[in-house]
C-alpha cells in the first residue's frame, strides 16, 4: 500500500543516527577513494558506531541557518513542529564535515598543497556559517606512518597544517592507504562519532538555552517543540535514556496545550508521534510493560478527543493507526527476542486497529455520502504552495493560524468537503482486511484458535462488504466447521446467513444448496419465517427456477446475481449435486437400523431407515436408496417415486415420498442374503436421499454408514443420559431419540438339523490307537449332499499338542509323525432323511494331558427363502475333551543275588534287575511281550527271556520280571553306567484283533559300578539233610593286580559240625582264585545259619568282613533225616 | 454490573448465555467464545496442581477496549464467563468472585433438579432470575 495521510513519516520511525558528511572523495573515478568509501558504508554491522554517512562535494551548500533570535518577546509560533525539521537533522545538517585530502608528509610541494587544503576547509566553513557543525581533515597517505614522535617532519608539518586550516590537533587525521584499511576506518569513525556527540550535545544546550526566554501564555507550542527537539537530539546522540525522559516531558506538555476543534488534529498528531517514540524506546530498553502502560494512557487521553464532528472518521483513522503502529512495534520487539503471551500479544492491537478502521468506514459512510452532483471543490483547498504542510497536523487551508475562531467559515466548509470526498475514495475494506489478517497471524502464534476463527469471520464479512464474494465464502467456509464442532449454533447461523448471501450473489449452486440445507436444519437458530423463505428458495432452485434474493444485499450485486442465476437455468449440464452430510447438520436426519445383529442365511435380512425433517414445511423427495459394502444388494433397497412399492412392507398407502416436519418416518427393507456372504458382515456404506428430480435439479443427500451428521453424536449422548420419560406415541410411531443406529449385521449359516454322537472309551492311553466312533444321523426333511467330516485336534491349542497328536482313519497301522493332527473334509457322501452313518477314527496321543477334539460335519441342502431357491451350507460341530494317561507304571530296581537291595553293583559280580509293571489303565491291558535291550556295558548272565508274555493286567494289577546281569569293570564313571532299555509290547485287551501292538520303551536307570578287591563265590547245594555231609566250596577270587594276604577263620555254629581249615592265612596271586573246601555236617533241621566265614583282607583294611559277607550265603535249609526204610520202599516203588 | 453471563459445557458448547442489550447478542457470543481460548489455556496449566488446592476463579481472561471478561471453571469443567463493562471500575476482584460463587450455587441447584439432564441447555426460572439480578444491580 502506498503511504496514506495517517502513516507516520519515515523520519519518525527510523532510528536516528549521527549524520556525518564526507567531502573531497571522488568515489566515481578514484579507486582509492572508492575503497575508502566502501569501507565506511559497506557491511555496517551492529557493532559499528551508529553514524549515517553521506559523500558530498566540498562546495556543497548546506541549509542556511536562520539568524539567531535574541528575544522571543514578539515571537508567536505558528505550529508545534515543522514538517521538515526531523529530516533536516537526519539527512541535511551534518554533525561533522570531514575533508579528505591526499597529502604525504614528505610531499615535495608541501606549501602549495597545504594552502590548497586550507582553502578547501575554508569553503566548507563558509557554507556552514552559523552552525556548530564540526570540521575535520583526513589526509590520505600512501606511506605507512612512523610511530608518533619519531617522524620529526611529520609533527612539524601537522602543526603547520592545523595552523593553516584553523583546526585543533584533534581534528586532523591521517589515513594511510595500506592493507589495514578497514581497521583504520573503524578507528576514524570512532573519532568522528565523538565529534558528532559533542556537536549534538552543544545543540541540546543551545535549545535548552532558549527556554528562559519563553513565557507560558504565548509560547506554549514552543515548550513542546523544544522538548521534542531536545529528545530528538538526545536520540541522535544515542542517549536514549535522556531521550525517553524528554519525550515523556514533551508528551505531558502536548496534553497541556489548549485544545480546540481547530487544533485538535495537530495536538493528536504530535501526541501520536511522541507516544510512538516513547513506546519505541521502552521496547528498546526492554521494558515492554512501560510501553504498554504508556500506550494505554495515550489511548485513554485521546479516545475522546474526536475533534470536528464532520470529520469524525479522521479520529477513527488516527486511533486505528495508533493501535496498528503499537502492534508493529510490539511485533518488532518480539522478533528481537521479547516473549509475548496469550493475553498480551500484538494481535489484540491489530484487532483493535481493525475495529477502529471499521468504525472509520461506518463514519465515512454516514458523513461522506454526498450526492453525486457534489463535485470536488476547485481550487483544491488541500493544495499548498510547497506541496506539503509547514507544520505537522495542520489544515492546509489555514496553516499557521492559531486563532480558535474561524476567520473564513466558507473556506472551512470547502476544506471539510474536500476531505470528505477524499475519504470516500479510501478502500476501507482493504485496510480492515490487512489489519485483521495481521491479527489472525498473531493469534495463530499465541494459541488462540477461537479468536483466530472470529477474526476470520470478520475478514470474511469484510470481503463480503467489499464484494469479493469468493474470498468471503472461502474464509467463512473454512471456519464454519470450528463453530459447528463446538456447537455454537447462534454463531454458526450468523456465518451461514452471510455465506448464503455470498453464494446467492455468485449463483454458486452447490454452496447455495448446502447452506440452505443447514440453515433449514435443527442447528439453525433462524426464525420460522426465515426458514420458510429459505425452503421456498431451495424448492425453486430444485425446480430449476431462480431463488428470491437474500435480504439486505447490495442492489447492484443482486442485479448481477439475477443475471447469473438466469444463465445457470438456461445452461444444461450437470444438475446433480451430491452432498455428503456427515460434515454438517442438514434439515433431514437419517438413521438406519438392522433388525438384528445377525441373520441366518435362510431368512431374509431386514432393516429400517428412519427419516425426519426439521424444516418448516413438508418436503417431497424422489428417491431413497441404500448402498452396502456388497454392492449387489443395492438394487434391492431403492424406493422411487415412479416405481411400484415392491419391497416396501408398510406405509405404502400414505404419501410415501413426503416427509412431514417433526415426524419420524420409517421405511422397511428386506432382501435375501447371498450364500457367499455367510460369515461376512453386511454393512450399510451410505444412505442416499434424492431431492428434486432429474428434470430440474437433483440433490443427493448422502449419509455415510447408517446415518448421522455433525451434531448427531452429541445428541445421541444426551439422549442416552436422559432420564426423561418420553410421551407415549401411537403404535406405528417411534421416538427419534430412541432409535439407535445399527449399520451392520452378520450373515450366519443356516441352523443344521443333524445329530452327531461320539462313542469312545476314555481315557486314551499314551501312544495307543484310540478309537473314536462318530455317528451321524440326518434329521433334515430333504436329502443332504456333500456331507464332509473334519475331525481331529481342535486348532488353537498348544503347538506341542499338534506335534504329538495324530489322527487316521485306519487303525491297523501305527501313526508316524507324517500323520496330521486334524483330518479335514473327509467326504462321506449323501444322506437321505433319517439315514445314519458311522465313521471310526483313530487318534494317537504321544503325550499325557487333556486335549480338545473337534468333530465338524458340513453338508449342503437346497432350501427356499421368500420363493427363492438357495443352496445352504450347514455345519455342526462337536468338541470333546479326552484325557491321555500312561497305561502303566514301570518300577525297576537292582538287587543282589541274595535279593538284597543294591545301591551300587560290583564289577564282574552278577546282580539282578527286577522290573515291575503296574497297570494304571482303567481298562484291561494285554502285555504281548517284553524285551530287555542291554547297553554295551552290561552282559546277561543267563538267557534273557520274557516272563510276562500274554499276561492280562486288570487295573491295579502288576507283573514283575527278573534278569540276572553282570557288569564288567569300567573304572569310575560319573553318574553311573547305562543299563539299557526295557521294551513292553502291549495293547488294550478289548481292542480288535488287527490293532497294532504298542511298544513302550522304558529307559532303565543308570547304575553305579564299583570294583571290589576280593570276591567270594560259594558253591553250595540248595539244601542239606540232617546228618548228611554237606560239601561247601568257597572260591576266593583276587580281583586286583596285587598279591593279597587273606586271613580266614570260621566261626563254629551250633547247627553244624564241620571239617576244613578253621583258621588260615594265605596269599592269593593277582587274577587267580583260591578254593576253600569245607564239609558241613548239619545237626538240626530247619532254616539254619551256616558257620560264618570271616575274611580279613590285610591290604585293604577298609573292605570289611561285613561287605564281603554279602556274597557269602549265611543260611541254608536243612531237611530232616529221612527214614531209611521209606527210602528203600520208595526206591522199590 | 455484568453485561453478559454465560455457562459453557465441558465440551465447550453453550449451556446458557444471556446478554444486555439484546442487539449486541451476537457480539457477546463471539466474545464469550473467544474467551474460551484463555480458559482452555488456564485450565490446562492448572491441571498439574492438586485438585483440592485448585482455585475455581480464573480471574480476568482478557481485556478488550470496551469490556473485561472474567472466567470461572467448576471441578466438572463447566465454565462460567462474565463480561463486564470496562468503564465500570467499581467492580473489584472480590465482588466478581462472589458473583461467580453465587452463579455456581445457582448452577448447582439447576444440576440438582432431577428433571434436568446434564448437558442440556439450561431453562430454569430460578437461574434466570439470579442472572437477571446480577446483570441489573451488580452483586
Amino acid at each position: 500500500m502506498s503511504p496514506t495521510r495517517w502513516d507516520f513519516p519515515v523520519e519518525l520511525c527510523c532510528r536516528p543516527m549521527a549524520f556525518v558528511t564526507l567531502t573531497g572523495l571522488d568515489v566515481v573515478y578514484n579507486a582509492v577513494h572508492r575503497a575508502v568509501w566502501d569501507a565506511f558504508c559497506a557491511n555496517r554491522r551492529a557493532d559499528r558506531v551508529p553514524i549515517s554517512f553521506k559523500v558530498l562535494p566540498g562546495d556543497h551548500e548546506y541549509p542556511k541557518c536562520r539568524t539567531k533570535r535574541t528575544s522571543y518577546e514578539w515571537y508567536i509560533p505558528k505550529g508545534i513542529l515543522k514538517t521538515g525539521w526531523m529530516n533536516k537533522h537526519l539527512n541535511l545538517v551534518p554533525a561533522l564535515v570531514v575533508v579528505f585530502y591526499e597529502l604525504d608528509w614528505d610531499e615535495p610541494q608541501w606549501k602549495e598543497k597545504q594552502s590548497e587544503c586550507a582553502t578547501r576547509v575554508e569553503i566548507v566553513r563558509q557554507s556552514l556559517q552559523g552552525r556548530n557543525t564540526k570540521v575535520a581533515v583526513v589526509l590520505i597517505q600512501k606511506k605507512t606512518p612512523l610511530p608518533p614522535g619519531e617522524d620529526v617532519i611529520a609533527s612539524e608539518r601537522a602543526a603547520a597544517l592545523c595552523n593553516a586550516c584553523e583546526l585543533s590537533g584533534k581534528s586532523l587525521f591521517v589515513l594511510p592507504h595500506t592493507d589495514h584499511l578497514v581497521g583504520y576506518i573503524i578507528r576514524l569513525e570512532n573519532a568522528f562519532y565523538e565529534h558528532a556527540q559533542t556537536y549534538y550535545y552543544t545543540e541540546i544546550r543551545r535549545v535548552k538555552s532558549h527556554k528562559e526566554f519563553l513565557n507560558k501564555t504565548t509560547h506554549q507550542l514552543l515548550f513542546v517543540r523544544h522538548q521534542f527537539k531536545i529528545a530528538f537530539f538526545s536520540e541522535l546522540k544515542q542517549d536514549t535514556q535522556n531521550a525517553l525522559k524528554n519525550y515523556r516531558t514533551a508528551y505531558n506538555l502536548v496534553h497541556e496545550l489548549r485544545a480546540h476543534e481547530t487544533n485538535m488534529l495537530e495536538i493528536k498528531t504530535m501526541a501520536g508521534f511522541i507516544n510512538y517514540k516513547i513506546c519505541r524506546l521502552c521496547f528498546q530498553h526492554n521494558t515492554p510493560l512501560d510501553a504498554i502502560a504508556q500506550f494505554r494512557k495515550h489511548i485513554d487521553l485521546c479516545k475522546k478527543k474526536i475533534g470536528s464532528a464532520e470529520l469524525a472518521f479522521e479520529h477513527a483513522a488516527w486511533m486505528s493507526k495508533q493501535f496498528q503502529a503499537f502492534g508493529d512495534l510490539f511485533d518488532e520487539a518480539i522478533k528481537l527476542g521479547l516473549t509475548a503471551i496469550q493475553t498480551q500479544n500484538p494481535g489484540f492491537y491489530y484487532q483493535q486497529a481493525a475495529y477502529y478502521s471499521q468504525e472509520r468506514k461506518q463514519l465515512s459512510k454516514a458523513l461522506c455520502s454526498h450526492e453525486s452532483s457534489v463535485t470536488y471543490p476547485s481550487p483544491d483547498p488541500l493544495e499548498t504552495q510547497t506541496g506539503t504542510l509547514d507544520f505537522y497536523g495542520q489544515r492546509a487551508w489555514r496553516q499557521g493560524i492559531l486563532s480558535f475562531d474561524l476567520s473564513d467559515p466558507e473556506k472551512e466548509k470547502v476544506g471539510i468537503l474536500a476531505l470528505q470526498l477524499k475519504e470516500r475514495n479510501v478502500s476501507h475494506s482493504e485496510i480492515i482486511i490487512t489489519l485483521l489478517s495481521n491479527a489472525v497471524a498473531q493469534f495463530k502464534k499465541y494459541k488462540c484458535p477461537r479468536m483466530k476463527s472470529h477474526l476470520m469471520v470478520q475478514m470474511g464479512e469484510e470481503y463480503y462488504f467489499a464484494k469479493d464474494y469468493s474470498k468471503a465464502l472461502k474464509l467463512l467456509d473454512y471456519v464454519m466447521c470450528d463453530y459447528r464442532g463446538e456447537g455454537w449454533w447462534t454463531l454458526l447461523t450468523s456465518i451461514l446467513t452471510t455465506a448464503l448471501k455470498c453464494s446467492y450473489l455468485m449463483a454458486q449452486l452447490k454452496d447455495y444448496i448446502t447452506y440452505s440445507l443447514e440453515l433449514l436444519g435443527r442447528a439453525s437458530t433462524l426464525k420460522d419465517d426465515q426458514k420458510s423463505r429459505i425452503e421456498k428458495n431451495l424448492m425453486n432452485v430444485l425446480m430449476n427456477e431462480n431463488p428470491d434474493p437474500e435480504p439486505d444485499c447490495d442492489m447492484s450485486a443482486v442485479k448481477t446475481a439475477q443475471k447469473l442465476w438466469a444463465d445457470r437455468v438456461s445452461l444444461a449440464g450437470s444438475n446433480i449435486f451430491t452432498i455428503g452430510v456427515q460434515d454438517f447438520v442438514p434439515f433431514v436426519q437419517c438413521k438406519a437400523r438392522f433388525l438384528a445383529p445377525s441373520f441366518h442365511v435362510d431368512v431374509p435380512v431386514q432393516f429400517d431407515i428412519y427419516l425426519k425433517a426439521d424444516c418448516p414445511h413438508p418436503i417431497r423427495f424422489s428417491k431413497l436408496c441404500v448402498s452396502f459394502n456388497n454392492q449387489e444388494y443395492n438394487q434391492f433397497c431403492v424406493i422411487e417415486d415412479t416405481q411400484q412399492m415392491g419391497d416396501i412392507l408398510e406405509n405404502s398407502a400414505q404419501g410415501t415420498m413426503c416427509l412431514v416436519p417433526g415426524k419420524t418416518r420409517k421405511f422397511t427393507f428386506k432382501f435375501v442374503a447371498k450364500t457367499e456372504d455367510v460369515g461376512k458382515k453386511i454393512e450399510i456404506s451410505s444412505v442416499d436421499l434424492i431431492l428434486g428430480s432429474e428434470i430440474g435439479r437433483c440433490v443427493i443427500l448422502s449419509w455415510q454408514g447408517g446415518g448421522g451428521d455433525a451434531a448427531s453424536s452429541q445428541e445421541a449422548l444426551q439422549a442416552a443420559r436422559s432420564f426423561k420419560r418420553r410421551p407415549k406415541l401411537p403404535d406405528n410411531e417411534v421416538h427419534w431419540d430412541s432409535i439407535i443406529i445399527q449399520a451392520n449385521t452378520m450373515i450366519i449359516s443356516r441352523v443344521p438339523n443333524i445329530s452327531v454322537h461320539l462313542l469312545h472309551e476314555p481315557p486314551a492311553l499314551t501312544n495307543e490307537m484310540y478309537c473314536l466312533t462318530v455317528t451321524i444321523q440326518s434329521q433334515e426333511k430333504t436329502p443332504i449332499r456333500d456331507v464332509k467330516l473334519t475331525a481331529g485336534l481342535k486348532p488353537g491349542q498348544d503347538a506341542n499338542l499338534t506335534q504329538k497328536t495324530h489322527v487316521t482313519l485306519h487303525g491297523t497301522e501305527m501313526c508316524d509323525d507324517s500323520y496330521p493332527a486334524l483330518l479335514p473334509d473327509i467326504p462321506i457322501g449323501d444322506l437321505q432323511p433319517g439315514e445314519q452313518l458311522e465313521k471310526t477314527l483313530y487318534i494317537q496321543c504321544g503325550t499325557v494331558g487333556s486335549r480338545m477334539f473337534l468333530v465338524y460335519i458340513s453338508y449342503l441342502i437346497n432350501t427356499a427363502v421368500e420363493g427363492k431357491e438357495i443352496v445352504c451350507k450347514c455345519h455342526k460341530d462337536e468338541t470333546v475333551t479326552i484325557e491321555t494317561v500312561f497305561p502303566f507304571d514301570v518300577a525297576v530296581k537292582f538287587v543282589s543275588t541274595k535279593f538284597e537291595h543294591l545301591e551300587r553293583v560290583y564289577a564282574d559280580i552278577p546282580f539282578l534287575l527286577m522290573t515291575d509293571i503296574l497297570s494304571a489303565s482303567p481298562w484291561a491291558l494285554t502285555l504281548v511281550s517284553s524285551q530287555l535291550q542291554l547297553a554295551s556295558s552290561m552282559t546277561p548272565v543267563d538267557h534273557l527271556q520274557s516272563h510276562v508274555e500274554k499276561v492280562v493286567l486288570q487295573t491295579g494289577e502288576s507283573a514283575s520280571e527278573c534278569f540276572c546281569l553282570q557288569c564288567p569293570s569300567v573304572g569310575n564313571v560319573e553318574g553311573g553306567v547305562p543299563t539299557g532299555h526295557y521294551i513292553i509290547s502291549w495293547k488294550r485287551t478289548s481292542a480288535i484283533e488287527n490293532v497294532p501292538v504298542i511298544n513302550t520303551v522304558i529307559t532303565l536307570p543308570h547304575v553305579i559300578v564299583e570294583s571290589i578287591p576280593l570276591h567270594v563265590n560259594t558253591d553250595l547245594p540248595s539244601f542239606g539233610r540232617v546228618r548228611e555231609s554237606l560239601p561247601v566250596k568257597y572260591h576266593l577270587q583276587n580281583k586286583t593286580s596285587l598279591v593279597q594276604d587273606v586271613e580266614i577263620s570260621v566261626e563254629p555254629s551250633d547247627a553244624f559240625m564241620f571239617s576244613g581249615l578253621k583258621q588260615i592265612r594265605l596269599r592269593i596271586l593277582p587274577g587267580t582264585e583260591q578254593e576253600m573246601l569245607y564239609n558241613f555236617y548239619p545237626l538240626m533241621a530247619g532254616y539254619q545259619q551256616l558257620p560264618s566265614l570271616n575274611i580279613n583282607l590285610l591290604r585293604f583294611p577298609n573292605v570289611t568282613n561285613q561287605l564281603l559277607r554279602r556274597f557269602i550265603p549265611a543260611y541254608i535249609f536243612v531237611k530232616p533225616q529221612g527214614r531209611q526204610a521209606d527210602d528203600t520202599s520208595i526206591a522199590a516203588a | 454490573m455484568a453485561v453478559c453471563i454465560a455457562v459453557i459445557a465441558k465440551e465447550n458448547y453453550p449451556l446458557y448465555i444471556r446478554s444486555i442489550p439484546a442487539e449486541h447478542e451476537l457480539k457477546f457470543h463471539y466474545t464469550v467464545h473467544t474467551s474460551l481460548d484463555v480458559v482452555d489455556e488456564k485450565v490446562s496449566a492448572m491441571g498439574k496442581a492438586l485438585v483440592d488446592q485448585r482455585e475455581l476463579y480464573l480471574g480476568l481472561l482478557y481485556p478488550t477496549e470496551d469490556y473485561k471478561v472474567y472466567g470461572y471453571v467448576t471441578n466438572s469443567k463447566v465454565k462460567f464467563v462474565m463480561v463486564v463493562d470496562s468503564s465500570n471500575t467499581a467492580l473489584r476482584d472480590n465482588e466478581i468472585r462472589s458473583m461467580f460463587r453465587k452463579l455456581h450455587n445457582s448452577y448447582t441447584d439447576v444440576m440438582c433438579n432431577p428433571f434436568y439432564n446434564p448437558g442440556d441447555r439450561i431453562h430454569s426460572r430460578a437461574f434466570d432470575n439470579m442472572v437477571t439480578s446480577m446483570m441489573v444491580q451488580g452483586c
